[in-house]
């Protein structure tokens, strides 16, 4: 541990951000860095626990309290290692992470928790700037071929894992670049997508053959891909998104969230792109969910200048702390005020979308809306809802972006192709550890497999499922586990 | 030969069994032989009665016996009537046989007895029935009783002298005991009590005062001998055996031989070099192996002493070879004495423990000391001509005019009488005459080969590179963790690291992390039967100097014996091993191995591997080197290294089979050493000497890699990590009581968990494994998977975590891991029993994953289950549950008191631990609620034990050792002692605190007995419970316990958590509490023992199901506290030791306390939800109560799926083993109390006396003869006081009594305010123990001629752990004086070793000599000495006190003190120094601790408050 003391003397500190009324002429990151000092100090705070938390709370198991301890001693060559060693790509889950390792931090029981998103950043820029992160193809190739389906970061995640043994991998993604949800979904003002280009080139400095623009399943068919590999392994998110289907759902002016910021996206990478396009300036913008898709919705619709913004949420307004229904270590649903939140933008919580009105041009007018009242459970958990009687009325809108998640992937194309076997919600079925599909030699990862999710979840099903291919390949396997693999298993 | 009843059954092994006990003799030193004296010899063994024991039968003793001059004219009378004719006294020889009752057997015994003497050309006389009482033995000893014989032998006219002719009886006695075993059916109990031209010994399983009665010889008149040797036996077992009673043929031993396994190895290691000119090859045939098997540590011993005086040493030699002083480092020695000891170090090893030994051949009688001086023995000598040598002092009544001198023996000394000759010979004499016959000096100075004088290597050692570093250390399963905490501490600061909370991994058999073959390894550790030594502070006692080479002829002396490598620790660096390996010194070399096998994984391979390096190293000392270096380096991708610990004990059993062990020296160089305990392993199975190369070698990478916060060069570190390694071996040395690596060397200190019996009996041979394990393929597996790991591209290239000391995803299993912390909590927390049961479900399902041995165990059903109302409830079940004993100190006072209002809530009991508690707890809260805690913990550093502590106890816990650190002490650091703690421990804020390893009062299951019963004095309301560690064999001692009369013993598991221990104590010493507990049980039944105590356990106990396994095994009541601490908020940080609690359990951080969270009733919770848990396994079972429960293993099997290829290896029907109970009335639960032996103490005489002072403090004045058996006086009466009066006690002088005569243990123990003692006469040991106010004086009977202040007058471990109140000695104390004192004020007239040892507070005034190691761990408090002849320094161990002049204030204290004493003792000497107070004065030496002395200082500066 780097200083016994550490988390009695400092308090917890952020980076400092641009100002809000000067990031929002622009698509760049906002969080600055930590000084050398503050960085020190923020990562003396780590108790190196007993029972670290955080690294049980982390879904990569990243071995938070190893490498805080290499920051404070400033060994940069050791903290990189370390948090290589869980996570192939923490220059993304450092800026985009909710930090679930947060909220089970131990200081975190009384205490602000280690700001341990932030020393990840570090950690990765430093040894990006020491010129540590280094991708070698790897010396000796197992003569295996791997399809890995999908560029999101399950995809990418895999994909490096099994090219790291030996494997040759190639990355089909149906966009014209990879990165997925990081490279389309994300914006710039989150996720620079220079930070995206990086690790890309290193990927295919390593010998991964990256092919986009191929739609497998259309393309490319199941039989030939299931006929040129020795492995597939399905990470192609989940793409299918939720709709509202309410009267005026067609008007001109209401979008999915994701055709609104993919476009952006490209707009800003100065890719071209064939749809019309999808503006907020000068509009009145209704964000229609409270996630962090929707979070983006209002930071992209700031920067467009758009006239007013407010976001919705059907769920009643969450706490501002912990209740004994989501007690310490448990990632907790509290109040969260985003950055984008912090740009400007109107809440609402438990209300709920009527109808779109459209005008005369069938273009959106406003929306027929309703409070909405909540039944809770002894915990006072939100169950059931009802409408608040008189209290329907209308909201000025002329862009509504629908921002209420997934609900599963394509199944059109390669899953009907492979006749892989889905679950209940219509994700591809493969147990959480095997990650085997009912298709022999195919394997899934990802939200393709698991349903939406975070990156972080992401990025962990395509290293578990890249160990699990290389074990059906060759019998045996040199790739890590973030869980103890044990002895028994050989 | 095997022993009736003794059969191994479950857990239970009779090579656990223990004994001690008193010992004694008297002797005309003139040789007058007289009746008397034999009568004199049996009053001073009835005297000790309380120092024997005796079982379920009362009227069955443990043994006694007495050995004497062969009576010569009474047996020739005898003789006479039988037709036998004996000559004179010489020329024939007699001795006491036991015969077996049954006629067949014992005929054929008869015959085997006159054919041997036949065969051996010695005249058969005839035999002679001894007659016996039986009507007065006991009917257990009744039941076994043998017929004793004697069986007369005439001496040969070839025979010129008595010698020869006592060897060819020595050799006679072996051919018949051996021939009997051989050949006679039913000869088992047949036994040779000695045979002997000059002595004769009488004994039998038989009480004190039973043998006089019982051996009519005994009380027969003509009877006469010049000295009578006695000794009553006290064993931790109630199997019937005579034979195990002593003396024995040539001493009598009370103590223990800790190192007995490796003392017997290294005896039979040699055998093949074994010659002597007084024996002919066949009659040495006959002799060897010397030491019968299955008989006890001491018996041993004398067969060792009997082989080594009939190869032609002197007796006093042989015992100065066995028992040496400690010389090792003691620059005070006598040059000529100490090569003496060098020289027969290079050939036998120390038999080490504790021991009080007498002996005698016949012509000279003895005594001596261990090193330690760990047994009292006291002596008089008169003018009549007697001395008289004892356990105690005044246990035989002699007229005080009579008495010349009274001595104590002292650590290390000898006590010679030669009544041949007719005269006393000290220690010195007699020492530097055996010292001087020979040039041992000379011949070491010849012949010792010095390592650091060897040439430089011919082959230079290359580092290995970094790749080839990090390659090993995956071969060898190095970790992340291993690294970071334990090497890299080991290194920079020199220091073992520390770590808390206890652990909660799996056992190594159970886990699925590849292990470390040493994991399989538990230190053994001392317990009740010896003592712990303090390795720090008692260091001039410990040696870790070894030689390496050939032990030679133990037969005989010759210079050549010392031609061997000198070390001065047993760690070795890659260049002194490159210069050993080189060593020519022309006619001393050495043969490296390579120790590899092949890594195909096939079945076998690792027994061809192993095979071929015993062939090799037979070879090697076949070929004439005299080391052999087992190296690992050379190992590959093709070939595995077998495991060192493996490769060591392999090649030590198979030449010791051989018998050419003792030829050669074994060294080891292996990559995979880098723990203490690694090492401990090594040396334990035979290791010489250890160059851990790749330990080395990774400190020197991470030196390189700038991987260490130190500027230090390597060469600094390297330094450091050997220091901490050899630090770490003392440690676990003292921890079993061992002083010397020698001793250490191949003494097995282990038991083995999870290793199969055909490997342990043909590779480690000897040492215990009980629940089988893994075979050598499993063990090979395992090495392969480390060896795969480095051989295969593994990415990236980090080492596997561990996850030992910390919960890592990656690393090893915890029970408690963030998922069951979480679970409890939020169980507790808000009450919800259904997440309680998930969380039970997770702790309670180890399917997948073991964790800990009930992990394996599943409940059998036998009777129809019950419904659940009819189980008796969860309020009567909670009664039974305990929290752990947790101090005030190492957790804060918001979550020690409100585990205590918890157990307070619920009927259950919390504990002190060993800090003391506040006075204001003993006082209710406004809302009824109590913080008071029920067990009242005594531990050995007695912090806070007063009278009024005592009194204010429901229970009072004797904690022997600790789950997580059984045999150590503890320190709380000066900074963590804040004027809180401070006050409740009754020592100074600022200044540090040491609790010692041992108690200070009890080296022996005896003295455990005495500290019972002065508890049972100081309180009589309260259990008293013994918290013991579980360990194989810890069955036995609980049997031993029970004896003592505990109410209570606590079997703890190993896994206990605690503030602060070293890590390597947490994993490798103890054993679950599974073993130890059903080991408990089943000993107690089976010696009727077990409805007379309650059997408790703790130790990670977490679910419902744990509990009602534990009760199956035997508990009927359970100790609770990891859980129960998480319930209260602990998340397991593990960083109780730094004080940096972040949820403020345990620190002492005002700012941290405040965000203590836990509540009385999230505990309440726990404890409901466990006893409803445990319910429901009761009713599904069909038990309605707890109580038809306890004991009944049958209810319990092995998992069916367990199918793990390690733990299906396992074999845990011994745990299970159904113990049927020998007796109807007796339960398997406590059901009957104790008999304390209170009912005729003479406190009850002192209370009644004392009734008006009781009543209205009105003075009240007395006077009571006493003697030796009075023990424990004036505790009862203050008992009392406190009871009415509370801390504050009576006022000054409020009860006057005055004692005359010997005093017996504890005189005065924890008495309080008001009383004031006179005792005019001497004491015993322990006088004032915990003394919390009261006046002691103690001066010599008016009659007594003697100087007081040159003679002894009361013995050791005075004050020990006294709080308040003064004591006045005219003339010397023992050992020990003042040891842990903390507020007491002593003035005496001289004093022995360790004179206020741990000293915290108080005043001690010594007006005369003190003994070596002066000042041992004394942090505070103040002491004066009169150092007459200014040789004060050299005895006083100035690592903690500076000695200072006097100041004008000390000289008042002083003067006022000497007035004082003057007053209530009369002291000349104290009058002399007064009245020469200007001249004297400057004599006086102030010894003042530096950190007291620093805290004084800043409180001057203070305003005062």
């Amino acid at each position: 541990m780097g200083k016994v003391t550490g988390f009695k003397e400092y308090a917890r500190e952020l980076p400092g951000k641009r100002p809000v009324e000067e990031r929002v002429n622009d698509y760049n990151e906002f969080v600055g860095l930590f000084s050398d000092e503050k960085l020190n100090q923020q990562s003396a705070r780590c108790m190196n626990c007993g029972v670290p938390f955080c690294h049980n709370g982390c879904p990569l198991g990243n071995i938070i309290p190893e490498f805080n301890d290499a920051v404070y001693k400033e060994k940069w060559e050791d903290a990189y290692r370390i948090l290589s060693s869980t996570n192939n790509f923490p220059e993304f889950t450092g800026r985009i992470c909710p930090a679930p390792c947060e909220s089970a931090c131990v200081l975190g029981i009384n205490k602000p928790a280690v700001a341990i998103e932030e020393i990840e950043k570090h950690i990765i820029e430093i040894a990006y700037q020491k010129g540590l992160v280094i991708e070698k193809a790897p010396l000796i190739r197992t003569g295996k071929t791997v399809a890995v389906i999908g560029g999101g970061p399950a995809g990418m995640a895999a994909a490096a894992q099994l090219n790291k043994v030996g494997h040759t991998v190639t990355l089909f993604e149906r966009d014209e670049k990879i990165g997925g949800l990081l490279r389309f979904g994300i914006p710039d003002f989150k996720l620079e997508k220079w930070v995206v280009e990086r690790r890309v080139k290193l990927m295919e400095e390593a010998g991964i053959i990256i092919k986009t623009g191929v739609e497998v399943g259309k393309d490319i068919l199941a039989d030939e891909l299931l006929k040129s590999f020795d492995a597939v392994v399905l990470a192609g998110g989940s793409t299918i998104p939720r709709n509202l289907n309410v009267p005026g759902r067609e008007l001109k002016g209401v979008y999915f969230a994701m055709e609104f910021l993919k476009q952006n996206n490209k707009r800003v990478s100065g890719i071209p792109y064939s749809e019309e396009d999808i503006l907020s300036t000068d509009k009145d913008v209704v964000v229609i969910g409270g996630g962090d898709t929707g979070s983006d919705c209002v930071g992209t619709s700031n920067r467009h200048k758009a006239k007013s913004i407010t976001q919705f949420e059907l769920m009643p307004v969450p706490p501002k702390d912990r209740t004994e229904a989501m007690p310490w270590p448990t990632y907790p649903m509290l109040l969260k005020t985003t950055t984008s939140h912090e740009e400007g933008c109107t809440r609402m919580w438990g209300v709920n979308t009527k109808e779109f009105l459209g005008d005369a041009n069938g273009e959106l007018r406003a929306l027929k809306i309703v409070d909405v009242e909540w039944e809770t459970d002894v915990f006072g958990r939100p169950v059931k809802f009802k409408e608040v009687e008189g209290s329907e009325r209308e909201l000025p809108a002329q862009r509504a972006y629908l921002a209420m998640g997934f609900l599963h992937p394509q199944k059109q194309g390669l899953l009907e192709q492979l006749g892989v076997e889905l679950d209940e919600r219509g994700n591809v079925k493969a147990k959480e550890g095997q990650y085997k599909t009912s298709v022999d030699k195919v394997f899934a990862a990802g939200d393709m497999r698991r349903g939406q999710s975070l990156v972080v979840w992401a990025i962990s099903e395509g290293r578990e499922a890249a160990r699990r291919v290389d074990l059906f390949l060759m019998g045996t396997t040199a790739l890590e586990s973030k869980d103890a693999e044990s002895m028994y298993a050989f | 030969m095997k022993q009736t009843g003794n059969d191994q059954q479950g857990l239970y092994r009779p090579e656990f069994e223990h004994d001690s006990c008193g010992v004694g003799f008297i002797t005309n030193i003139n040789g007058h032989k007289s009746h008397q004296t034999v009568s004199d010899a049996l009053t001073i063994l009835e005297s000790m009665e309380h120092r024997g024991a005796c079982g379920c039968d009362p009227e069955t003793g443990d043994g006694a016996g007495i050995l004497m001059q062969l009576p010569h004219e009474f047996l020739m009378e005898e003789c006479i009537a039988l037709d036998i004719h004996l000559a004179e006294p010489g020329y024939y020889g007699a001795g006491n046989f036991f015969f077996p009752k049954e006629i067949t057997a014992k005929e054929a015994c008869r015959s085997v007895i006159v054919n041997a003497a036949e065969k051996l050309g010695l005249p058969f006389l005839g035999f002679r029935k001894v007659p016996v009482n039986p009507s007065v033995v006991g009917p257990t000893a009744l039941a076994v009783e043998p017929d004793v014989e004697q069986v007369f032998i005439g001496r040969p006219a070839n025979l010129v002298s008595v010698e020869d002719f006592e060897r060819k009886l020595y050799v006679l006695r072996r051919l018949i005991t051996k021939s009997v075993a051989d050949i006679v059916a039913n000869g088992s109990d047949f036994y040779i009590t000695s045979l002997s031209a000059r002595v004769m010994g009488y004994k039998g399983q038989l009480t004190t005062y039973q043998l006089r009665q019982y051996y009519l010889d005994l009380q027969d008149t003509r009877l006469t001998s010049a000295f009578g040797m006695v000794h009553s036996r006290f064993s931790t077992n109630t199997f019937p055996s005579w034979k195990l009673a002593q003396p024995f043929r040539f001493m009598a031993h009370n103590g223990e031989i800790n190192t007995l396994t490796g003392n017997l190895n290294w005896f039979y290691a040699g055998i093949r070099s074994y010659a002597s000119s007084f024996f002919s090859a066949e009659e040495l045939e006959i002799v060897l192996p010397v030491i019968d098997k299955n008989q006890s540590d001491s018996a041993c011993l004398d067969n060792v002493v009997e082989v080594l005086v009939h190869t032609g040493r002197s007796l006093p030699h042989v015992m100065m070879m066995l028992v040496p002083e400690a010389w090792d480092g003691n620059e005070a020695m006598d040059p000529l004495k100490k090569a003496f000891y060098e020289f027969h170090a290079t050939m036998m090893e120390p038999w080490d423990g504790p021991a009080a030994l007498t002996f005698t051949d016949g012509k000279q009688i003895g005594a001596l000391l261990d090193r330690n001086g760990l047994r009292p023995l006291r002596y008089a000598t008169t003018s009549d001509n007697r001395v008289i040598v004892a356990s105690e002092a005044g246990a035989l009544p002699v007229d005080e005019k009579l008495i010349t001198q009274k001595g104590r023996l002292q650590p290390g000394k000898m006590l010679l009488m030669d009544i041949v000759e007719g005269k006393i010979i000290t220690d010195d004499e007699i020492k530097t005459k055996i010292a001087s016959s020979q040039p041992y000096a000379e011949w070491l100075e010849n012949y010792k080969i010095k390592i650091e004088e060897l040439p430089e290597p011919r082959v230079a050692f290359t580092n290995l590179s970094k790749d080839a570093v990090h390659k090993y250390h995956q071969v060898f399963g190095y970790t992340r963790e291993d690294i970071e905490t334990i090497i890299k501490p080991m290194a920079v600061d020199g220091k073992e690291p520390i770590g808390s909370m206890g652990t909660d991994v799996p056992l190594a058999v159970l886990s699925d992390r590849p292990q470390h073959l040493s994991s399989y390894f538990k230190q053994f550790f001392a317990q009740v039967t010896n003592p712990p030594i303090d390795p720090i502070r008692e260091r001039m006692v410990m040696s870790l100097a070894t030689f390496i080479g050939s032990n030679g002829n133990l037969f005989d002396e010759d210079k050549m014996h010392c031609h061997c490598v000198a070390l001065q620790q047993p760690v070795l660096t890659n260049t002194e091993l490159e210069k050993l390996r080189s060593i020519d010194t022309g006619m001393f070399n050495a043969k490296t191995l390579q120790t590899y096998f092949k890594a195909d994984g096939q079945a076998g391979s690792l027994q061809q591997g192993l095979e071929r390096l015993c062939r090799y190293a037979e070879d090697a000392v076949n070929d004439g080197f005299e080391v052999i270096i087992l190296s690992d380096r050379a190992l590959d991708s093709q070939h595995a290294p077998i495991p060192s610990l493996l490769a060591v004990s392999a090649v030590h059993h198979h030449l010791i089979r051989k018998g050419y062990r003792g030829q050669v020296g074994l060294v080891v160089e292996a990559g995979d050493v880098w723990e203490v305990h690694h090492f401990a392993c090594l040396l334990g199975f035979g290791a010489t000497a250890i160059n851990p190369y790749l330990a080395l070698e990774t400190i020197h990478a991470l030196k390189e890699e700038g991987q260490l916060e130190t500027s230090l060069e390597f060469k600094y570190l390297s330094k450091n990590y050997i220091k901490s390694v050899c630090d770490g071996l003392l440690k676990i040395f003292s921890k079993m009581g061992i002083s010397t690596l020698q001793s250490y060397q191949g003494a097995q200190i282990f038991e083995i968990l999870g290793i199969s019996k055909a490997v342990v009996d043909k590779y480690f041979y000897g040492a215990v494994t009980r629940i089988e394990g893994l075979g050598l393929d499993e063990i090979a597996k395992e090495t392969l998977f480390k060896h795969k790991n480095g051989f295969i591209n593994k990415v990236p290239a980090l080492l596997a975590e561990g996850g030992i000391y910390q919960w890592k995803r990656r690393g090893e299993a915890h029970l408690f891991n963030p998922q069951t912390v979480h679970l409890l909590q939020q169980a507790t927390k808000t009450g919800d029993y259904s997440v309680y049961k998930n969380y039970a479900r997770v702790i309670n399902e180890q399917d997948e994953k073991k964790y800990t041995l009930r992990g394996l165990f599943d409940f059998a059903h036998h009777r129809e289950s019950v419904p659940l109302e009819e189980v008796e409830p969860a309020s009567a079940i909670m009664k039974r549950f305990a929290t752990g004993a947790m101090s005030f100190g190492s957790i804060s006072h918001e979550a020690h008191s409100t585990l205590a209002i918890a157990m307070n809530r619920i009927g259950g009991r919390s504990n002190t631990g060993e800090g003391g508690e506040d006075e204001m707890r003993y006082e209710l809260l406004p809302n009824g609620d109590s913080m008071r805690s029920s067990i009242k913990q005594v531990a050995s550093g007695r912090f806070g034990v007063t009278s009024y502590y005592l009194t204010n106890a429901d229970e009072l816990q004797i904690k022997m050792a600790q789950g997580a650190k059984p045999g150590e002490g503890g320190q709380l650091p000066g900074d963590k002692v804040d004027p809180w703690i401070a006050k409740v421990r009754h020592s100074t804020p600022g200044v540090g605190l040491i609790s010692p390893p041992p108690h200070h009062d009890i080296y022996s299951i005896e003295d455990l007995a005495q500290l019972i019963f002065d508890l049972k004095n100081a309180n009589r309301a309260a259990r008293i419970n013994v918290k013991l560690v579980s360990k194989a064999g810890v069955g036995t001692i609980a049997a031993g316990v029970a004896k003592a009369h505990a109410d209570v013993i606590l079997i703890a598991g190993y896994d206990g958590g605690t503030g602060a221990s070293p890590i390597s104590s947490i994993k490798h010493a103890g054993l679950p509490w599974e073993l130890g507990l059903a080991e408990a049980h089943q000993t107690l039944v089976r010696n009727q023992l077990r409805s007379r105590v309650v059997l408790q356990t703790d130790g990670q106990l977490k679910t419902g199901r744990d509990i009602a396994i534990a009760t199956l095994l035997g508990a009927e009541e359970w100790g609770v506290a990891t859980a129960a601490l998480v319930a209260g908020g602990c998340i397991m940080m593990r960083k109780c030791h730094l004080n940096t609690c972040p949820v403020g359990v345990a620190t002492q951080d005002p700012e941290l306390r405040k965000l203590f969270s836990g509540k009385p009733e999230h505990i309440v919770n726990l404890f409901n939800f466990l006893a409803e848990e445990l319910r429901e396994i009761m009713a599904d079972l069909g038990f309605r109560t707890i109580n038809e429960m306890v004991g009944k293993a049958q209810f319990l099997k092995v998992r069916e799926n367990n199918l793990h290829w390690k733990t299906r290896t396992l074999d845990l029907s011994a745990v299970l083993y159904p113990v049927t109970n020998p007796n109807k009335a007796q339960t398997l639960y406590n059901s009957e109390s104790q008999d304390h032996g209170m009912a005729n103490i003479i406190d009850w005489q002192l209370v009644e006396h004392a009734k008006q002072a009781l009543e209205s403090k009105t003075p009240v004045f007395g006077s009571f003869n006493v003697k030796n058996t009075d023990r424990t006086i004036g505790t009862v009466l203050s008992n009392e006081v406190t009871k009415i009066y509370k801390a504050a006690g009576l006022p000054d002088n409020t009860i006057n009594y005055k004692f005359v005569g010997s005093a017996g243990q504890s005189f005065g123990a924890f008495a309080t305010k008001g009383l004031s003692f006179e005792l005019e006469g001497e004491g015993n040991d322990y006088v004032g123990k915990g003394l919390s106010g009261a006046r002691l004086a103690v001066y010599p009977s008016a009659d007594s001629s003697l100087v007081p202040e040159d003679n002894i007058i009361i013995g050791n471990v005075a004050l020990y752990g006294a709080t308040s109140g003064e004591l006045f000695v005219r003339g010397q104390a023992g050992e020990r004086f003042a040891v842990r004192n903390s507020g007491a004020t002593a003035v005496v007239e001289g004093v022995g070793d360790h004179g206020c040892e741990y000293m915290t507070g108080g005043r001690a005034l010594i007006l005369g000599k003190t003994g070596r190691n002066f000042a041992a761990g004394m942090s505070g408090g103040i002491a004066w000495i009169y150092d007459a002849d200014g040789t004060f320094a050299e005895n006083c161990n100035p690592e903690m006190v500076d000695l200072d002049p006097l100041t004008g204030e000390d000289e008042e204290q002083i003067t006022a003190l000497l007035r004082k004493h003057i007053q209530l003792t009369q002291s000349h000497l104290a009058l002399f120094l007064l009245s020469n107070w200007n001249q004297e004065s400057g004599k006086f030496i102030k010894v003042f601790p530096k950190e007291y002395k620093k805290v004084l200082q800043h409180a001057q500066f203070q305003p005062a408050n």
